[in-house]
């Protein structure tokens, strides 16, 4: 679930929406969000965070400490 | 006009309806309609073997010949990035600047593709569409590749190219030779990892973020080999390298021999666009761009081992035109919906086979003029200025230039030896004499400014400073007056009417930075 992208910080490259294995990224007014519920921090599929790592602007996806983590099925 | 050949395009309805109705209309499956080189002659080969010059001759970023008469464009359709560059800045934005990776707009490749049908019909020099970001178009595959299989389609006699950082560049090779890319540009400014950490602080590969010198040495090895691919399957590459002083200045004669080795054909070192509020890392650091006195002596050096490009301007992601002269504000997408497209591939074909009725007159009129000279004998070399337009002729008022082009003049010859940007000295009709002392600052090494025209008082201006303005030889082809005007000059001094002086190096005037926006 948990995390987000700062808006104010996003440049709208683009580069996470096509890195995302859950497809939680897109559009909106030119910058990009993701839906909290389909984030699975990439648990299962990658060893890190695509969308953090990926990202030019440092700090800007970021732990949504709003939510849950992300608990994998038992 | 053929009737058949022209597709009037309503740009009000559906894109996709739009483009399927050009594609079906299109009946023309004839490629490459610019045809072959009718300037047999070898002082416009330049050099190069004939494939090669069959594949460059008009392409304006590839022969600093063809810049003079063939346009390009960027589409703006990939703005991810897969690794970090200490000289650019994702965040920034300004439609005023022109340097790579600024963009006004980000195309779906759908616009793109109607974006280049309206700019090719516009402009009948148009000859090539590249993707050079304002990110990677290999870290963009499916929107880079999607737009070429539709120009391929809409629009068959434009050729194609990509500017890439080369490190997806092994994984696309198959798809860029089966899409008919003509030309890769690959942007490589090392081959020693130590020097690549303090270029490049991350890349992103095989779904994790690297850092340090073993991201350099990742992203140099993709570099290389993607480059030995390409090369081998006969894709015409040109070597891009940003040179920064104190970091890889030294090194770039390394790295032209590795990528010459690897069969580049063309080696670009550009300098390091670096300011304070361009919020790059560099910038933020202080980093200096080299001086074009420091740029020319690099090329200098490497010139031995191959071909060097002095005519880059260092455009915008989403430059459209001739080199130097940006006509991007002209087709944005909202101005580009409101037109009526008519491409029309006879029409252009045309105007392009006048373009080459020109050129082959202006390789004439070079060939005349090294005949002439070559009865003078003398060591004497000499630099001069040019007001240009477009088409190899001398065709600018002094007061519109925005740059002047520099020839190197010797008994063998005119070299094209780069160009200074300068801001236009005459706007709204008015002189400032400020910008008249920016003017000759940036050409106050050379003997002679051609200008079609040029008024009283920058005239006198000019004599005073040294520097003779010569308008005598307007309209007329830059080879062939500027030779001509050598040749005079070399008698004048053979008869002892004038004194030949050398004059100072630009390197001491800071506003002839060739690398100034």
């Amino acid at each position: 679930m948990p995390f987000k992208i700062i808006a104010s910080q996003c440049t709208g490259c683009s580069a996470c929406e096509t890195q995302c294995p859950n497809l939680a990224i897109s559009e909106r007014a030119g910058v990009f969000l993701i839906d909290p519920e389909k984030c699975t921090e990439c648990a299962g599929y990658f060893d890190e965070p695509q969308c953090v790592a990926v990202c030019p602007v440092d700090n800007t996806c970021v732990l949504d400490a709003a939510l849950p983590r992300h608990q994998e099925p038992a | 006009m053929s009737t058949s050949a022209q597709h009037q395009v309503s740009c009000g309805g559906d894109i996709s309806e739009t483009l399927q109705v050009m594609a079906t209309h299109k009946g023309c499956g004839t490629i490459g309609g610019s045809g072959k080189a009718s300037c047999g002659s070898q002082a416009g080969i330049a050099n190069l073997p004939i494939e090669i010059w069959e594949k460059v001759k008009n392409h304006p970023c590839y022969s600093q010949e063809a810049h003079h008469h063939y346009a390009r464009m960027h589409v703006a359709v990939a703005p991810a990035c897969n690794i970090q560059c200490n000289y650019c800045n994702r965040k920034y934005d300004c439609a005023n600047e022109s340097r790579p990776g600024i963009v006004s707009e980000k195309l779906t490749p759908m616009q793109a593709a109607k974006k280049v049908l309206a700019v090719a019909s516009a402009i009948p020099q148009m000859s090539v569409v590249g993707v050079a970001g304002p990110g990677d178009p290999l870290a963009n595959p499916e929107k880079t590749f999607r737009t070429f299989e539709l120009v391929n389609r809409l629009a068959p006699d434009l050729k194609l190219c990509l500017s890439t950082n080369g490190l997806a560049l092994p994984d696309h090779v198959d798809t860029i030779a089966r899409l008919k890319v003509d030309h890769v540009t690959i942007t490589i400014n090392m081959i020693d990892p130590e020097i690549g950490a303090k270029i490049h602080p991350w890349i992103f590969y095989d779904h994790k973020r690297c850092t340090g010198i073993e991201a350099a040495r990742i992203l140099s090895n993709r570099q290389l080999q993607g480059l030995e691919m390409l090369t081998a399957r006969g894709v015409l590459c040109k070597v891009n390298s940003v040179m920064i002083p104190g970091i890889n200045d030294q090194h770039l004669v390394e790295v032209n021999k590795a990528v010459k080795s690897r069969g580049a054909f063309l080696h670009n070192v550009m300098p390091l666009i670096s300011s304070p509020e361009h919020g790059t890392v560099f910038g933020l650091r202080g980093q200096r761009g080299p001086t074009a006195q420091e740029v020319t002596a690099l090329q200098d050096s490497c010139e031995s081992e191959m071909n060097m490009m002095r005519h880059c301007r260092q455009c915008r992601a989403d430059a459209v035109g001739l080199l130097g002269e940006d006509r991007g504000a002209e087709f944005t997408m909202e101005k580009i919906m409101a037109m009526d497209i008519k491409y029309d591939e006879q029409a252009r074909k045309e105007y392009q086979a006048k373009v080459e009725k020109a050129r082959t007159a202006n390789l004439v009129a070079k060939q005349e003029a090294l005949a002439r000279l070559a009865s003078a004998s003398s060591k004497i070399k000499v630099l001069v200025a040019v007001a240009t337009k477009a088409s190899g002729l001398i065709n600018q008022h002094f007061g519109h230039a925005k740059e002047f082009q520099v020839y190197e003049l010797s008994t063998s010859g005119a070299k094209y030896v780069g160009h200074r940007a300068i801001h236009s000295y005459c706007q709204d009709g008015h002189g400032e004499d400020s910008k008249l002392e920016i003017a000759i600052g940036a050409i106050k090494d050379c003997h002679a400014i051609f200008v079609s025209k040029i008024g009283g008082c920058p005239k006198a201006e000019l004599i005073k400073a040294g520097i003779e303005p010569v308008d005598r030889y307007a309209y007329e082809f830059i080879d062939g007056s500027v030779t001509a005007w050598f040749k005079l000059y070399l008698d004048k001094v053979n008869e002892g009417k004038i004194n030949h002086v050398e004059r100072v190096n630009a390197a001491a005037c800071s506003n002839a930075l060739t690398s100034a926006a």
